[in-house]
């Protein structure tokens, strides 16, 4: 290296303090002389240019053409596997690429290479003019000055009153999107009908499921009974009502008071709806006995009632009580007893009243 | 590496080594002619087969799932985990462990066919479990569409909905399901190995399993319709290819069309 | 086009056909004036310059592409069983939203194109929108006289975003579905309102019947309303200031460099429409995007590994990934006064986009203020030059990305197979000192390339060559610069860090004193640009060695 690169602040003054910057600086050298190009001095090269355009063009048409024949040619008939579409999709493309890309790169080589490359420099003029400033600003002077507004307040601030509140109804015509909340959030499917208990069935096509059904390391996805005949919104009920049904070890276990009878010989069912969102929670692991939400990676512990181990979730998983009826199907003993999925500002409103 | 070092010295390692010398040599001649055969009698267990797989399993796995299969610290007991559990964990080469981790890994098969048979037949003999499926509920014919109704019902959450796997707790995941023999996708879901969990006869039906089946196997022949799948993992990967190859290429054009030419 | 079509005189005979033709519009709407104006406007040329006009083309791309999707598609939600051609789905419960999607993937002609056509064009859109700003921001395009059109960017690239969400949830599929419904989780976080807007929202409970419908009124045609006037606002204000340059030889605020818009300027401008189109229709010919077929029917109970949202909407999502609903015993949704506040989800879905949006809009008052930079500015900074900004850029942009990565952290773990939970917790440690690591490493970066910038320039540029000295010293040969190059890299402002300065009734206030502090810290390392008694200096300096380079010089020539 040479010895001269030693660019240390310290002695280069490399960082100029408060007196150095009027130092003098270097001129502008103006624009540097223009360079021509091959396609400028040789026929020959301009000719080259010309053709290699033509040829870019040209391959616009092909491309023209392998769209149509690809859209008229390939049929999607009956006869037609996956692999046509596939075809199809690809030749579109391709066809739609050429025609595209051949008028592009023609046109931009065309004005690289043959069309004039000056550069030039065009003066910058000030967005306002002084004296459009004054015009501008005597002419706002004199309507304000002609509406009389600042002599009649009155005027003013009723006028303002009036178009602050102006909007209102079109904020409150939009009351109708959708009904008033109530407590619906906090009310499943799950809940006993004229005393009925709702059997547990397999999601989705609603069989009733067994205790015996259930063995160890099972995983079930269930949905209400009776969710399938709904026809006014099914979606609405599934999307509160899903439950995942595992069975463990009875021993590992521990149910907290108040939730002694709400499993059935280790088997278990826990709200899907994740407490964070409302992704469904339904990674089941079954030997580390945790469910993890694919969405957000909440991860609960079913041996802790669901208790939340890591990830965005706050508050456990809510458990469905659960029996088994004179059948031997698992039913439900109640509905949940506190509101499933998000969180939402009343939650805990209805969550006393649960409890009450 | 511990563990594998700790088995060397095992009593038993020397007849370990006798027996996969003397297997191996015939094994492949073996391996080469009874492929058929061996798929044929897959069901059907001799005497013979499980005092074999009995002295393989005492030679190959005993270390972690104890004598006689009853389990130790290291592995769980295989009484009554069936014969589609040895098939599963052995055939796909999940087992015998490398080493101890938070999930055995797919890898070659250590063992071949009948060997796998004869396993499968030793620990079958040791309890009732699910056995090794028929051959008719593999044949991949069923019905695609419901299949794929429980597919992203049951599957789809851990295996994502085209199959292409996903990420479980603490190092663990869900492997991608293409190129899975459609027999080993059944003893999955009929036995269901490490933390994924069982799927028994009564809460997916067998009809329901070759279903499933028949679904995977579809979209798989299918391949995707609209060109390259991008690994069939969603926006992430789409995403990815957007900033890279979609403005790299872009970028490469803006270049191109502002340099001059000379 | 001949431009020379501008004179009234009733005897004028334009030259060519296209002159003619001009003349003839002209006679009957008087559009000359603008020709005029516009005919040979000067555009500077640089291929960053470029990403607005990709984001202009891809919205034109989309218009295209989604008139088409439109003519197909039917937003209802009324069950229906899918008996369209693709048999994995055959006889399948679904909304006819998602049939129709189906049948515009299976059974209508180049319909998959189209749709691949416009989800390509969607994420290629909002991407370039985001590397204009960038660029934008880097350069410090967004000084004065500029600074209104830097909101109208960033109201723009968010109408992007949420007319690609819009547009992400029509299908009704599964992935989309799973979307919506962590939406509707994150509404029902707010406090006080959440629940009915969410109930408003989705015509009731969540899903409903009516959102899909409504998101496609929203999707075709409020947002993308607002979006076109947007761009109109934009490029009115483009052509108010014409366009900034780089700093180099003859140029200066007060003129534009560059090519003419007719014909070279338009001709490269016309033909990138057709290049971007054309690198739109390759992505679409061979790479699948949104496999709805493989996601399914929205239905509440199922989901798919790897739920993401499109890449513009991860960084909410990665938020909402690191945010931990419970340190040690702490939970973060508590109860207030009987009602319940959700700060897990609220903190992480707003306060990261909240900062992010709040600073870019702010930001050209913000360095204004410090700076107390009233002047106007044609001329960009290349990022070097300012290194403080840029650091702040870098560091902004790595915040986004530490959340932007959290979005995919499933895929991160399974990929490169290490535990999901290691990756968010290391995320969630990046997230805050991954900016402080960037600002730091790209403020050194910065003042490094300044100083290499002034070395060139004062002692040329080394070519690597090494001559052994008559007294036996070997030293490195530098070719010096010319002035056009050299100029380059001296012609910029470094000012200096500017003290607090007492108002009008002699009282340095404490708001000053802060911006003060803050003017110091902006400015407090920068690197002057080498001035030409430097440069004296050094050639003095070195004088046997310019000697000896000259002499090297001839000899090259001579070879």
């Amino acid at each position: 290296m040479g010895n001269h690169s030693d660019g240390s602040p310290s002695h280069s003054g490399t960082v100029a303090t408060a007196g150095q910057n009027e130092v003098e600086k270097f001129q502008d050298p103006g624009l540097p002389p223009h360079r021509l190009r091959l396609a400028d001095t040789d026929p020959k090269a301009a000719k080259r240019a010309e053709r290699q355009v033509a040829i870019l063009f040209g391959s616009s048409i092909v491309g023209t053409l392998i769209f149509l024949v690809a859209y008229f040619a390939i049929d999607l008939g009956p006869g037609s596997t996956i692999a046509t579409i596939r075809l199809q999709n690809a030749l579109l493309g391709i066809g739609t690429a050429f025609a595209m890309l051949g008028i592009g790169t023609g046109i931009v080589h065309w004005a690289k290479a043959l069309m004039p490359d000056h550069e030039v420099s065009e003066e910058r003029h000030p967005i306002r003019t002084e004296e459009d400033r004054q015009a501008a600003v005597r002419i706002v002077d004199d309507i304000v000055e002609e509406t009389g507004i600042k002599r009649r307040p009155l005027i003013r601030n009723t006028l303002l009153g009036a178009v602050a509140l102006a909007p209102l109804p079109a904020l409150a015509v939009f009351g109708d999107l959708g009904p008033r909340p109530d407590d619906k959030l906090a009310h499943t499917m799950w809940a006993p009908q004229e005393g009925k208990l709702k059997r547990l069935t397999r999601d989705p096509d609603g069989t009733p499921i067994k205790a015996s059904d259930v063995t160890i390391g099972s995983a079930f996805h269930v949905i209400p009974e009776g969710l399938n005949e709904l026809h006014e919104g099914k979606l609405n009920e599934k999307a509160k009502a899903v439950v995942l049904l595992m069975r463990l070890n009875p021993e590992s276990l521990k149910p907290s008071a108040g939730r002694e009878d709400w499993s059935y010989n280790g088997i278990v069912a826990y709200s899907k709806i994740c407490t964070h969102v409302g992704c469904p929670v339904a990674l089941y692991e079954q030997q580390t006995h945790h469910l993890l939400c694919p969405c957000h990676q909440s991860t609960f512990d079913l041996t802790q009632e669901c208790k939340v181990i890591f990830g965005p979730a706050s508050r456990p998983l809510p458990q469905l009580p659960i029996a088994v009826d004179a059948e031997g199907y698992l039913v439900a003993t109640s509905d949940f007893k506190e509101p499933v999925g998000p969180s939402y500002w009343e939650r805990d409103e209805h969550e006393r009243k649960f409890n009450s | 590496m511990k563990a594998l070092s700790q088995k060397r010295r095992h009593p038993l390692a020397a007849i370990a080594l006798l027996l996969m010398g003397l297997l191996l040599t015939g094994g492949l001649y073996a391996v080469a002619t009874t492929v058929n055969e061996a798929k044929a009698s897959t069901t059907s267990f001799s005497a013979n087969d499980a005092e074999e797989g009995g002295k393989l399993f005492a030679a190959n796995c005993a270390t972690c799932h104890g004598m006689g299969a009853s389990g130790t610290q290291d592995g769980p007991s295989l009484v009554g985990v069936g014969a589609a559990a040895v098939d599963f964990q052995v055939g796909t080469g999940r087992m015998p462990m490398q080493m101890n981790g938070p999930q055995a890994y797919k890898k070659p098969a250590q063992f071949n066919d009948e060997q796998t048979h004869q396993l499968s037949a030793y620990v079958a003999s040791l309890g009732p479990g699910p056995s090794i499926p028929e051959e008719h509920l593999l044949d991949a014919q069923g019905n695609a569409a419901e299949g794929g109704e429980l597919f992203r019902v049951n599957c789809a959450m851990c295996h994502n909905a085209a199959a292409a796997g996903g990420a479980l707790t603490r190092g663990k995941f869900a492997p991608a399901l293409a190129d899975v023999s459609e027999k080993h996708i059944y003893e999955a879901m009929a036995t269901g190995p490490q933390n994924m969990p069982v799927f028994n006869d009564a809460n997916v039906s067998p009809e329901g399993k070759r279903d499933i089946i028949t679904f995977l196997k579809q979209i798989e022949a299918n391949g995707s319709p609209g060109g390259a799948d991008l690994g069939a993992i969603g926006p992430v990967s789409e995403g990815l290819f957007v900033w890279i190859a979609g403005l790299g290429v872009i970028i490469a054009f803006t270049i191109w069309l502002t340099s001059r030419t000379s | 086009m001949s431009a020379n079509s501008t004179a009234n005189a009733p005897a004028f005979v334009a030259k060519t056909k296209g002159g003619r033709i001009t003349d003839f519009v002209d006679q009957r709407v008087g559009g000359s004036g603008m020709l005029r104006e516009f005919g040979r406007k000067v555009f500077p040329d640089h291929w960053s310059f470029m990403f607005g006009e990709v984001a202009l083309y891809s919205f034109v791309i989309l218009l295209l592409s989604g008139t088409f999707l439109t003519f197909f598609f039917d937003p209802s939600m009324a069950e229906t069983h899918y008996d369209g051609s693709y048999t994995p789905l055959k006889n399948v419960e679904m909304s006819v939203a998602f049939s129709s999607s189906l049948n515009i993937s299976f059974d209508v002609r180049g319909g998959l194109f189209m749709r691949q056509v416009h989800h390509w064009a969607a994420l290629l859109f909002v991407a370039s929108l985001g590397v204009h700003m960038l660029r934008v921001f880097f350069t410090g395009a967004f000084r004065k006289p500029r600074e209104m059109n830097w909101v109208v960017g960033g109201v723009l690239l968010i109408l992007a975003m949420a007319e690609g969400f819009t547009g992400y949830s029509l299908p009704d599929d599964l992935l989309s579905g799973n979307g919506l419904r962590i939406i509707d989780g994150v509404i029902k976080s707010i406090p006080v309102i959440g629940t009915y807007i969410s109930f408003f929202l989705f015509g009731g409970e969540f899903p409903g019947t009516v959102i899909i419908g409504r998101l496609y009124m929203l999707h075709i045609l409020l947002v993308p309303a607002l979006i076109l006037l947007m761009i109109v606002l934009h490029l009115f204000m483009v052509v108010v200031h014409k366009h900034t340059q780089y700093p180099g030889p003859g140029r200066n605020d007060g003129n534009v460099v560059g090519y003419p818009l007719g014909p070279v300027y338009a001709a490269k401008a016309g033909g990138f429409f057709f290049i971007v189109f054309g690198v739109v229709a390759l992505m679409a010919a061979f790479f699948t995007i949104n496999p709805i077929w493989n996601y399914g029917p929205y239905d509440p109970s199922p989901v798919s590994a790897g739920t993401q949202p499109d890449w513009y909407i991860g960084f909410v999502d990665g938020a909402l990934r690191l945010m931990p609903g419970v340190i040690s015993d702490f939970h973060f949704e508590y109860i207030i006064f009987g009602q319940v506040l959700t700060l897990n989800v609220l903190l992480p879905a707003l306060v990261p986009a909240g900062i992010i949006f709040t600073v870019l809009f702010m930001y050209p008052w913000i360095e204004r203020w410090i700076t107390k930079d009233d002047r106007e500015h044609h001329v960009l900074d290349r990022p070097r030059n300012a290194p403080t900004r840029t650091a702040i850029g870098v560091a902004g942009f790595t915040w986004y990305c530490v959340m932007w990565a959290a979005a995919g952290s499933d895929l991160i773990a399974t990929h490169f197979h290490v535990s999901l939970n290691d990756v968010t917790y290391w995320l969630r440690a990046l997230f805050f000192i991954g900016p402080i690591i960037a600002f730091v490493v790209t403020k050194r970066v910065a003042l490094a390339l300044q100083r290499k910038d002034r070395e060139i320039a004062l002692h040329g540029r080394e070519t690597g060559r090494i001559v052994r000295l008559p007294h036996g010293e070997f030293i490195e040969v530098h070719a010096p610069l010319d002035d056009y190059k050299r100029y380059k890299l001296v012609g910029f402002e470094s000012p200096v860090p500017l003290p607090a300065v007492p108002n009008e009734h002699g009282i340095v206030t404490r708001k000053e004193k802060r911006r003060a502090a803050l003017s110091q810290w902006f400015f407090e390392d920068r690197v002057a640009p080498a001035s030409p008694a430097e440069l004296e200096a050094a050639h003095g300096h070195h004088g046997q060695h310019e000697a000896v380079e000259s002499a090297e010089a001839q000899k090259t020539l001579s070879h």
